[in-house]
């Protein structure tokens, strides 16, 4: 069984154990994002959803205002990850910017796969070309619940 | 006797269409989508609108098996203001007036 990787400690901060291979595969995730944040691919529509469902007057000005900002929060949070991949500790802040780039990443790619509910690593078929790509998403949510979790204990 | 009203009567007239629309709040929904993690849901909305763990874990299990819920209401700008909150999180969310 895997140890956990994401712990709070006792000094409000949280223990980050994570394997050589994983701080590397997290460092180098956010610069391929953000390599993608600068095109208009499909995969990068759940980052930027409607606002306004049935009016798209109402969502084309929603988006005017609000895209850059949300545009800036999403490569700050990739920035983080990127900086503290090697770290052995992390912030509450800075653990709240890790879940925010883990969401982003797994907003993207799980477009990208057309994953469903369904969707588990533990069902990987290893002939499958996106095997890869599906452990990668499975191993990105197996993350982010540990952080949403550690997180949780801060609230209340 | 006739049934003719000949002084004048104070009719309250209903109040015009735009008025009504302008009260009615806007609400703020929360879809269902296969990406999000239903702890990470429960997480975001006691994060941002101070939810209790149960009253989120209820909204996000409204979520997750009817397909959506509404998470919060008001003035428009508040409403969209929590949908931007919302979509900063990653979250599915539109608003609309109710």
């Amino acid at each position: 069984m895997a140890h956990r990787r994401i712990e709070r400690d006792r000094k409000g901060g949280y223990r980050l154990r994570l394997p050589a291979e994983e701080r590397e595969l997290l460092r180098s995730l956010p610069a391929q994002l953000r390599d993608l944040l600068r095109t208009d691919d499909p995969s990068l529509r759940r980052l930027f959803p409607p606002a306004y469902a049935d009016d798209p007057e109402a969502d084309d000005e929603y988006r005017r205002l609000m895209r850059d900002e949300l545009l800036d929060g999403k490569i700050a949070g990739l920035r983080v990850v990127e900086e503290t991949a090697g770290a052995d500790r992390l912030t509450g802040e800075q653990l709240e910017a890790w879940l925010g780039a883990l969401e982003s990443l797994r907003l993207v790619l799980g477009t990208q796969l057309d994953v469903t509910e369904e969707t588990y690593a533990d069902d990987l078929d290893p002939s499958d070309p996106l095997a890869p790509a599906l452990a990668l998403y499975g191993y990105l949510s197996w993350l982010q619940e540990q952080a949403v979790e550690a997180l949780s204990g801060e609230l209340q | 006797m006739s049934q003719t009203i000949e002084a004048p009567v104070e009719v309250r007239l209903p109040a015009g269409d735009e008025e009504r629309h302008g009260d009615r709040p806007w609400v703020v929904i929360v879809w269902n989508d296969p990406i999000n993690l239903m702890s990470y849901v429960t997480f975001v909305l006691r994060k941002l609108f101070g939810y209790s763990k149960e009253e989120a874990t209820k909204l996000m299990l409204q979520v997750h098996n009817e397909g959506k819920a509404v998470v919060s209401s008001g003035e428009k700008e508040k409403a969209e203001f929590d949908v931007a909150r919302l979509h900063a999180h990653g979250l599915w969310a539109t608003l609309r007036q109710d």
